[in-house]
């Protein structure tokens, strides 16, 4: 179970003028073996969220509970133990291109310090069950997009993790491999039991394999709940938004309700003569 | 021009200048690598946004790699002398112009393999951390395996420009092609020896560039 409390992330602290909340206040509980979404649009901070539980960055507040145990301070060989734990997939896929597809899926048993043979022996079956163990000695650049994440997928299960995170791990592919890959992940998570967190800004893909799913807008969550009763009754502007119920502007708000700075920019957009000849005042 | 009472005249010169530039190219270039590489990585992984970051450490590291390369070699050549004199017992010969070329290239080589390591695409390390990869790992089997290429492309310049810096170091009794070059084409005006120097090197220089490229081209994996 992954248990967040009470995270804030805040970049840039001390600096009055780069000061940026990515996270305020994150609240989440993922349970073992579920397909967690998080859903926002780029740049809501789902990205620095997903990164917060594997610890690529590190809360500036509140702390990440993982099967019971406090990891937030977690240093050297904890860190890298929690890791070994914890696999991780990436929107361009992140394959090491001077390696072989075997190389790579090698990689993080390499890490760990596993025999050689052993290794390898294990890294066929993975790719044996992504379909593409015929492609063990190809490089990634030989593979098309689906294919380089399917290795990517064998990749982050090779040290067994019972999570994994998926960061917009579809959002470069089309239509229909995104199908496959998402296939994939539900094998993963059924078969081997794994609990997925996505992040994504389609609802198309959380509706097709999350059983719950957070909306994330400027870095708070908005709304929580079972994946089937947040598309069928949508509480929160984000979520209509994304699922194209109604029209949101950059900040959140229901298009019609014009703040100072909206009602300025349409009337220019509405007359751009006045505002150029504005502009040719100002200089 | 007479070939045959030329080369019979000079051929052993040449030849022994020859041989004594592509050692102490490649001596140099090797013992710059050595020096170079380390500090290279260290420069890259303790920036701010590296994987280690320590700004004390960047800083100085980045001062010394500076001044090395702020100091024209001619100049470095002569100044340093009592330290070479240290180092090797002589400023004279093939060993006194190695400790100056080394010296001299070895910050040159951390900028370049800074450079190579610095185009690994920031996800990949990324990747390489979620894996449980300790520094040392990343820096090992990512940073510089995944820039082997880069690194290969970066050596055949480094040994270029010593072939050049190596000419200098004739200059002050280092013998080698840039000493023949001096003291016969330019104080006792023989042009054809001039020539035959500069079309070794040319020469040497090609090769070395095409052995380069077409090493890097083997081992880059990329665009296959």
């Amino acid at each position: 179970m992954i248990k967040i409390e009470h995270l804030y992330k805040t970049y840039h602290a001390d600096d009055p003028e780069r000061r940026h909340e990515a996270l305020k206040d994150i609240n989440l509980t993922i349970d073992d073996g579920e397909v967690y979404g998080i859903i926002g649009e780029s740049g809501a901070g789902k990205s620095t969220l997903v990164r917060n539980i594997n610890l690529l960055e590190r809360p500036t507040e509140g702390t990440i509970v993982i099967d019971g145990k406090d990891v937030t301070d977690y240093k050297g060989k904890q860190l890298l133990d929690l890791r070994k734990n914890i696999g991780m997939i990436f929107q361009h896929f992140s394959l090491f291109a001077q390696r072989t597809v075997l190389g790579n899926v090698m990689f993080p048993m390499e890490v760990q310090g596993k025999k050689k043979d052993e290794a390898e022996k294990r890294a066929l079956e993975l790719l044996d069950m992504v379909g593409l163990a015929d492609r063990a000695d190809n490089y990634p650049s030989q593979l098309s997009g689906g294919q380089q994440q399917r290795v990517a997928i064998a990749r982050a299960l090779a040290n067994e993790p019972t999570i994994m995170l998926c960061d917009e791990a579809t959002s470069a592919l089309d239509t229909m491999t995104t199908k496959q890959i998402l296939k994939l992940l539900h094998r993963v998570n059924k078969e081997l039991g794994v609990t997925i967190v996505l992040i994504t800004h389609s609802m198309t893909v959380a509706e097709a394999i999350c059983d719950r799913v957070a909306v994330i807008e400027n870095g708070s969550i908005v709304e929580e709940g079972p994946t089937k009763e947040v598309f069928a009754n949508p509480q929160s502007h984000m979520a209509r938004a994304l699922l194209g119920l109604e029209d949101v502007d950059e900040d959140g708000r229901p298009v019609g309700e014009l703040d100072e700075f909206d009602a300025e920019m349409s009337r220019e957009f509405a007359a751009p003569h006045a505002a150029s000849a504005a502009e040719g005042k100002a200089e | 021009m007479d070939f045959n009472a030329f080369f019979a005249q000079y051929g052993a010169l040449l030849a022994q200048g020859t041989w004594d530039t592509i050692v102490m190219t490649v001596l140099s270039t090797l013992f710059a690598y050595v020096l170079g590489i380390p500090l290279g990585v260290l420069v890259t992984i303790t920036a701010d946004d590296g994987l280690w970051p320590h700004k004390a450490c960047n800083r100085i590291l980045g001062w010394i790699v500076n001044i090395g390369r702020s100091i024209p070699f001619i100049i470095l050549l002569v100044a340093i002398i009592p330290f070479t004199r240290f180092v090797v017992g002589t400023s004279l010969g093939v060993p006194g112009a190695i400790v100056p070329l080394v010296v001299s290239a070895a910050p040159f080589v951390a900028r370049m393999v800074e450079q190579s390591l610095r185009e690994i695409d920031g996800s990949l390390i990324e990747a390489a951390q979620s894996m449980g990869a300790s520094t040392w790992q990343i820096v090992w089997k990512v940073y510089l395996k995944e820039s082997v290429p880069s690194l290969v492309r970066g050596a055949s310049i480094v040994f270029i420009t010593l072939f050049g810096y190596a000419a200098m170091a004739g200059t002050v009794g280092a013998g080698g092609l840039g000493d023949i070059a001096i003291r016969y084409g330019y104080q006792r005006y023989q042009t054809d020896v001039m020539i035959v120097t500069i079309i070794i090197l040319i020469v040497l220089v090609q090769i070395v560039q095409s052995i380069g490229d077409v090493t890097a081209r083997k081992l880059d994996k990329r665009n296959r």
